[in-house]
């Protein structure tokens, strides 16, 4: 098992993925970024199930379980946001920004 | 062979990553998810998570990311070529993080045994496979310690599907 090299990896795509959310302007690929983060976080609870016992492959399930629901009330609401302004580029939604 | 397939597959998931976040097109973008997905599910094999390795294929890489595909083609994004990545400022901050990251990992990890000799985690989870094969090894604890969760999220789930339903339909 190479439990320090898989939480690595994690690290590394929890990284990258932040950086999407941070660089992108388009909804869907900064939604596909958070996608990325909670891959990453999947990663280290399958490395550390390795060191501590079977729960973290139980949370993964259930993290995967979390993010088919975001995926579902996110997407719906990019699509409410598209009807509204034509457009996915998060430049243009500027209601909540103070 | 074990090493040779870990990296492999690390480089493979590092690399399609990178490509999420700079492809132009989102269908690209989606594509590199995809493969993403597939190299992280097989470091879930590599792991001894089988069960959760084809949960990740059929779950993730099938439905999740169809329905991210159908989004981008029910709004038709396939050909929006604007260049909106804002690297600057981000990409300095990156390069730190990055390279903190790398010293701490490094340190903590220089010379020691190695986390997995510490755990009993690994002998625990060769037994149960074992007993009760791939999938019985996940709903034992499942349907025993974590009944009430699971349960719970099974509420989740009607609740995002109402709610997607609600936003998604035109205003009446």
């Amino acid at each position: 098992m190479m439990v320090e090299q898989t939480l690595f990896l994690s690290a590394a795509l929890f990284i990258i993925g932040t950086f999407g959310v941070l660089v992108r302007r388009n909804a869907i690929i900064m939604f596909l970024c958070i996608e990325l983060q909670l891959n990453a976080v999947n990663v280290a609870f399958v490395a550390l199930s390795n060191v501590w016992g079977i729960d973290g492959q139980v949370f993964v399930f259930f993290v995967m379980t979390v993010a088919a629901a975001e995926a579902a009330v996110g997407l719906a609401i990019i699509i409410s946001i598209f009807r509204h302004y034509q457009t996915v580029d998060v430049d243009n939604f500027n209601l909540l920004k103070w | 062979m074990e090493a040779f397939l870990f990296y492999f597959f690390f480089v493979m998931a590092i690399g399609a990553a990178v490509g999420v976040v700079l492809s132009k097109s989102p269908v690209g973008s989606l594509l590199f998810m995809v493969t993403t997905l597939f190299a992280i599910s097989a470091e879930f094999v590599l792991l001894e998570a089988h069960f959760l390795a084809a949960v990740q294929v059929i779950v993730y890489a099938g439905a999740i990311m169809v329905l991210f595909l159908f989004v981008i083609m029910l709004l038709n994004l396939g050909h929006d070529y604007r260049q909106d990545l804002r690297v600057g400022v981000f990409s300095l901050a990156w390069v730190v993080v990055v390279s903190a990251m790398a010293g701490v990992v490094g340190w903590r990890t220089r010379g020691g045994e190695g986390l997995a000799a510490s755990g009993a985690g690994a002998q625990e989870i060769q037994a149960a496979l074992e007993q009760y094969g791939a999938v019985g090894a996940i709903a034992q604890p499942l349907y025993t310690t974590y009944v009430v969760p699971f349960e719970i999220t099974g509420i989740l789930l009607l609740v995002a599907i109402v709610g997607a339903l609600v936003l998604a339909k035109r205003n009446a």
